[in-house]
């Protein structure tokens, strides 16, 4: 066994649950503790998995000194109060919700060596970890004027956070499209479907283009899938790019591993397997492994 | 006999029919006369909402802000309503559309997700707005549910909660059945929208006011998506017919709608909404009633049959806002053809 950097998940909600099941694979990371605000099926879950639990809050957090990494899945205000402490604290944070207090990270597209250097990285939303890729490979080589976005999830794998807050989701998403993706403007629509079974999380992607070779467009794409399945491998092509005068349309679809959540549950699924990736990233840059 | 207080959607369900290219000029003109017959609240802006304007609903020839401005300038009385879908506009769209002269906004969403409004109706009521709460495709769930949702809404603050048929597909009995067991557990007024897609739209108004409902919805001679809305020149006849009154002239209403507004879907060479099978097929499948223009056009695109496709959107139980579900659906049609 290699030496593993020490991690800690904040809000074990279906996310954090679901974070905790994906990391006990990592090579890199090992969990250490789970802070939650109250009793929950996810600390407790925490617990049978034999990993130290509070339901204290970030407080009991901050007494500790082995911690070098983590995971905030709580929402976006106690974010804002958990990342100074967390700076404070010298721990690499990858912030789950929509806060955003660090610079926006997409794997596939920008996860560089000097943003491993920031103390806190956002994690997007789900949509835009599915769809950003897409614009930044279609931007390569078509310069895109304009992104739009439409995220189809299933009802049930939109809990009460997304719900609740779901303004935040297409506006920080819409940012990502422009920061990260290259879109000179963004638009993102979210819709929840319920029907039964679920669907798995849908993405179309539609983008307008100055350069409209399709085949340029396709392989484009297609390189950058390959990138993404390497760490979502149910992140698969719907519908291949097809154009029509400027206009780019293609569909993705992600089918999630079903480590906590079940494997229609693409939206949560892909957001942590990028959390996953990155800080396996940010260990293998610690730990000097490659 | 209590009044039935009527909403016209002409100008925001009405967009789906020219494709979201009315004018200015135009919708200050048709809104116009709809304040001078008496309409209660106007409704106007793109088909699908605040900040619609995109390729998946087509792009609007003018902002939403841009026409809540116009049609504010032209308005003494009636009350200038928005739609507001949560997933496509925010409540940051909302306080500019407030800014500007909206009174009413109708928080919609789909009739199993009221959830996603709570914090767009709470937003409304306290800008002081008048909050309809608009649970969309209400044909595809059993009043239990609808109830349950329709207790968020109330719960939020929502002065008034919609049953909306937005496919056209709901039966008398069952817009009455429906209404009633919202009427008998909320404490908030009732309201009804309907679509013409099987014949049904004048029908199905009368038998939601009979069960309690309160609001109403129509469009002039029915202009809006699928077949069109409840017309509401009709639905003043059919409920003087009744007895019911309410502050909408019949003759200034017909009016409105042969005066004013067909000269206007002419000039765009445009065509009425009415009954043809696509219009049929959505009602019968209980498909969204905008996905008709955007079907017929992904059955151009792909050579396909427009009913083929309405129907298995309809198999697949695509709700509202899925139109982009269309060019899937419709180039998976024509691969399988061969």
């Amino acid at each position: 066994m290699g030496k593993k950097l020490k991690a800690a998940i904040i809000g074990p909600g279906n996310i954090g649950t679901d974070l905790l099941l994906k990391l006990e694979r990592s090579k890199y990371i090992d969990v250490k503790f789970v802070v939650g605000i109250q009793e929950s099926e996810g600390i407790k879950i925490a617990r049978d998995h034999g990993v130290d639990t509070t339901t204290n809050g970030i407080e009991d957090l901050m007494k500790r000194d082995d911690i070098d990494v983590a995971f905030d899945s709580t929402g976006a205000k106690p974010h804002l109060l958990h990342a100074p402490l967390l700076k404070e604290k010298g721990i690499f944070t990858l912030d789950l919700t929509p806060a955003a207090v660090g610079p926006y990270v997409v794997p596939a597209v920008n996860l560089k060596e000097d943003l491993l250097k920031k103390e806190n990285l956002n994690m997007v939303t789900c949509g835009g970890q599915a769809t950003v890729p897409i614009v930044a490979a279609i931007n390569e080589v078509a310069d895109v004027e304009y992104a739009e976005i439409i995220s189809s999830i299933s009802s049930k794998s939109a809990g009460p956070g997304t719900r609740k807050n779901i303004d935040e989701f297409t506006e920080t998403t819409k940012k990502a499209i422009e920061v990260v993706g290259g879109a000179d403007k963004g638009k993102v629509i979210i819709v929840l479907n319920p029907a039964e079974p679920p669907i798995y999380m849908r993405n179309t992607i539609y983008t307008k283009v100055k350069n409209t070779d399709i085949e340029v467009i396709k392989d484009s794409v297609h390189r950058m899938v390959d990138k993404l399945q390497k760490y979502v491998p149910g992140y698969s092509i719907l519908l291949e790019p097809i154009i029509e005068d400027d206009i780019v349309t293609v569909m993705i679809q992600v089918e999630g591993l079903g480590d906590y959540l079940p494997k229609y549950a693409g939206n949560l699924d892909i957001i942590n397997s990028a959390a996953v990736e990155v800080a396996e990233n940010y260990a293998r840059k610690v730990l000097e492994v490659e | 006999m209590r009044k039935a207080i009527i909403t016209d959607t002409t100008l925001r369900d009405g967009s789906h029919s020219v494709s979201h290219q009315f004018t200015l000029e135009e919708m200050k003109k048709v809104a116009k006369a709809l304040e001078d017959a008496g309409v209660d609240i106007i409704e106007i802006g793109h088909g699908d909402g605040l900040t619609g304007s995109s390729i998946n609903y087509g792009f609007g020839l003018y902002t939403d802000f841009e026409y809540v401005e116009a049609v504010a300038s032209v308005l003494t009385k009636s009350k200038l309503a928005v739609l507001l879908i949560p997933g496509i506009g925010t409540i940051d769209h909302l306080e500019k559309a407030k800014e500007l002269g909206a009174k009413v906004v109708r928080v919609a969403t789909h009739v199993t997700e009221a959830d996603v409004s709570e914090q767009h109706i709470k937003a409304a009521k306290k800008m002081g707005m008048f909050t309809v709460g608009f649970l969309m495709m209400a044909h595809m769930v059993d009043k239990e549910i609808v109830l349950q949702e329709a207790k968020k809404m109330e719960s939020y603050g929502a002065d008034v909660v919609y049953v909306t048929d937005s496919s056209g597909a709901m039966l008398p009995d069952e817009v009455y059945e429906k209404v009633k067991y919202l009427k008998d557990n909320l404490s908030v007024p009732i309201g009804h929208h309907s679509h013409n897609n099987i014949g049904l739209a004048v029908a199905n108004s009368l038998s939601a006011y009979k069960a309690g409902a309160d609001y109403l919805d129509g469009s002039l001679i029915g202009f809006g998506a699928g077949a069109g809305n409840c017309p509401t020149e009709m639905m003043i006849a059919a409920l003087e017919r009744s007895e019911v009154e309410t502050n909408v002239d019949l003759y200034k209403i017909i009016d409105a709608g042969d005066d004013v507004l067909q000269p206007i879907i002419k000039s765009k060479g445009k065509e009425l909404p009415r009954f043809n099978s696509d219009s049929l097929m959505i009602g019968y499948s209980g498909v969204y009633s905008s996905f008709m223009l955007h079907a017929k056009r992904a059955s151009e695109r792909f050579g396909v049959d427009t009913r083929d496709i309405l129907v298995e959107l309809g198999r697949r139980k695509v709700v509202g806002g899925q139109e982009d579900w269309i060019i899937e659906v419709a180039h998976e049609l024509s691969k399988n053809k061969g």
